[in-house]
């Protein structure tokens, strides 16, 4: 067992991403995850790796692309502006099945917005990465243990299922210490990748890493072929962490930090004699519908928690089917609730059920 | 007192972040459940820097301490800020060289040290942060003065060992004061 430290966030997933065998880091700065390509810049080259500070977020993620389309595992980072930016190079990675990881430390928008911490990308993140159809795995991280852990699960991930996988943090995970250990080098799944574009040495056919389709036939088929293999990530790949469910009547949906604040009003609330506990989304794509839907069947309302204008609450709806109220008890903008806001919303939700 | 909800606060430059990582190291090399979390703001020198350290024997729920009970001003602005969001209770150390009012409440406990010049006094005029932590050690208990130096050797990069010894005194100097 490695010993426990203390790191930054951002500092976590740069050296988690290493020890995945990520050799190849490509990003441009931004606030608040700055520190990522600090880490990188100071590591890869005593360990044989590149790193290189693009011209752009867009050169940045095109970058991801060629090294992705030579079979090496690659990332990248970037706030929420950024990732904007990077929106068509996420949708041309989808469109040829390529594995990549990237960060997104969420900071206030919209526009140049701030830079304190938010979750307002959750729509970008899980629904509208880029044009086209596609989806990306979308990682929520609620500790710096967590943004470490997930950063390898999401380069695994990634290659297994041939596309992007996104840590979807905010600038409170990002700048925030906590002890972490970062797992054994040996623990890491790595996969075979035979359509790489690494030269054929005339013994096998060409290698072909493409987006571009124009027969429609063809690229329905493509489409469709792509949206079996989601289906089975839907299937497999979902994870949430419960707290206090068992006879919980009033839940509250919350995922990073909005998480960890939503934990001390749960805490307060069972003191108070309220019964309240907390599901946490993990995997934000694929979300936990099975898990809401059931919960749906023994709670009387739930609470989205969110540092966002409400985006995660038609999720919620949807998965519940709207059998029960979806209360939202959010802040934005750079602004954090405070466990006293979120119980306050507790205690009123716990009234209109009475 | 099992969780210590610490916030310190004070001018960029005067070693706030410096002195809670102090605290958080010390904590987890005791094995105690540990966050850290700084303000980013756009902030230099001069400018207002605060964090918020927790130390504690069960799991850390939120990182963000809004309501401390163990409060370290290091300015001004940091005490008329935070004074009122101290809980009942608990312990306000207060930098008595820069900070000339004296604690309103009168449900707390106060501490006026006077670290700038204390730390001026031992020839070290960056470590009054480092005196406020001795004497915040010494108040709270928060983590074990007698093994101190096994959290500075952390949180003192290698190329500045040299500054080991000089933190150790400025720790002691707060510590007994």
């Amino acid at each position: 067992m490695a010993e426990k430290v203390l790191m930054k966030g951002n500092e976590a997933i740069a050296e988690a991403a290493i020890k995945a065998g990520c050799r190849h880091y490509f990003g441009y700065p931004i606030t608040p995850q700055t520190e990522i390509a600090a880490y990188m810049a100071k590591r890869m080259p005593k360990i044989g790796g590149t790193f290189l500070q693009a011209e752009s977020e867009i050169a940045a993620i095109n970058m991801v692309y060629g090294v992705s389309a030579a079979g090496k595992r690659v990332m990248t980072s970037s706030s929420s502006p950024g990732v904007a930016l990077k929106s068509e190079g996420l949708s041309y990675l989808a469109g040829s099945d390529l594995p990549a990881f990237v960060v997104n430390v969420q900071r206030g928008g919209p526009g140049l917005g701030g830079i304190q911490p938010s979750q307002s990308d959750y729509f970008q993140a899980t629904k509208a990465g880029g044009h086209g159809d596609f989806r990306m795995i979308v990682l929520a991280p609620a500790s710096v243990q967590e943004m470490a852990d997930l950063t390898i699960k999401g380069f695994e991930l990634a290659d297994e299922y041939r596309m992007t996988a996104m840590i979807l943090a905010d600038g409170t995970m990002g700048q925030m210490m906590e002890p972490v250990e970062i797992r054994d080098d040996a623990e890491i799944k790595t996969f075979d990748k035979p359509w790489a574009v690494t030269g054929t040495q005339k013994k096998r056919e060409h290698n072909i890493v493409n987006s571009l389709y124009l027969k429609p036939e063809q690229l329905e088929k493509e489409n469709f072929t792509r949206f079996e293999r989601y289906k089975k990530i839907e299937e497999n790949e979902v994870m949430y962490e419960e707290f206090m469910m068992d006879d919980a009547e009033i839940c509250i949906v919350a995922f990073g930090i909005a998480a960890r604040v939503s934990q001390n009003a749960v805490v307060e609330a069972r003191k108070q004699g309220i019964k309240a506990g907390m599901i946490r989304p993990i995997t934000l794509w694929p979300f936990p519908k099975k898990r809401l839907l059931e919960a749906s069947k023994n709670v009387k309302a739930f609470i989205s928690v969110e540092l966002s204008m409400g985006q995660m609450v038609e999720d919620i709806e949807l998965a519940t089917k709207c059998t029960r109220p979806v209360m939202l008890c959010n802040r934005v903008g750079g602004m954090i609730p405070s466990p006293e806001e979120v119980l306050q919303k507790i205690k009123e939700t716990q009234g209109g059920i009475n | 007192m099992s969780t210590f909800n610490i916030l310190i606060a004070g001018f960029g430059g005067q070693g706030v972040l410096f002195a809670g990582k102090c605290l958080a190291y010390k904590g987890l090399t005791e094995n105690k459940q540990v966050s850290w979390l700084p303000s980013y703001g756009p902030e230099m020198r001069g400018g207002t820097a605060n964090c918020s350290v927790i130390l504690s024997d069960t799991p850390v729920g939120s990182p963000i301490v809004s309501n401390p009970n163990v409060l370290i001003a290091m300015n001004l602005p940091s005490l008329d800020k935070y004074e009122n969001a101290t809980a009942s209770g608990g312990k306000i150390f207060v930098e008595s060289t820069l900070i000339d009012r004296k604690v309103e409440r009168n449900d707390v406990e106060a501490f006026y040290i006077p670290a700038t010049k204390m730390a001026t006094e031992i020839g070290a005029p960056t470590l009054a942060n480092m005196i406020m932590i001795g004497k915040v050690i010494k108040e709270t208990g928060a983590v074990d003065f007698n093994t101190i130096s096994e959290g500075l050797k952390k949180v003192i990069p290698a190329r500045k060992a040299d500054m080991l010894e000089i933190n150790l005194k400025a720790l002691e100097a707060g510590y007994n004061f």
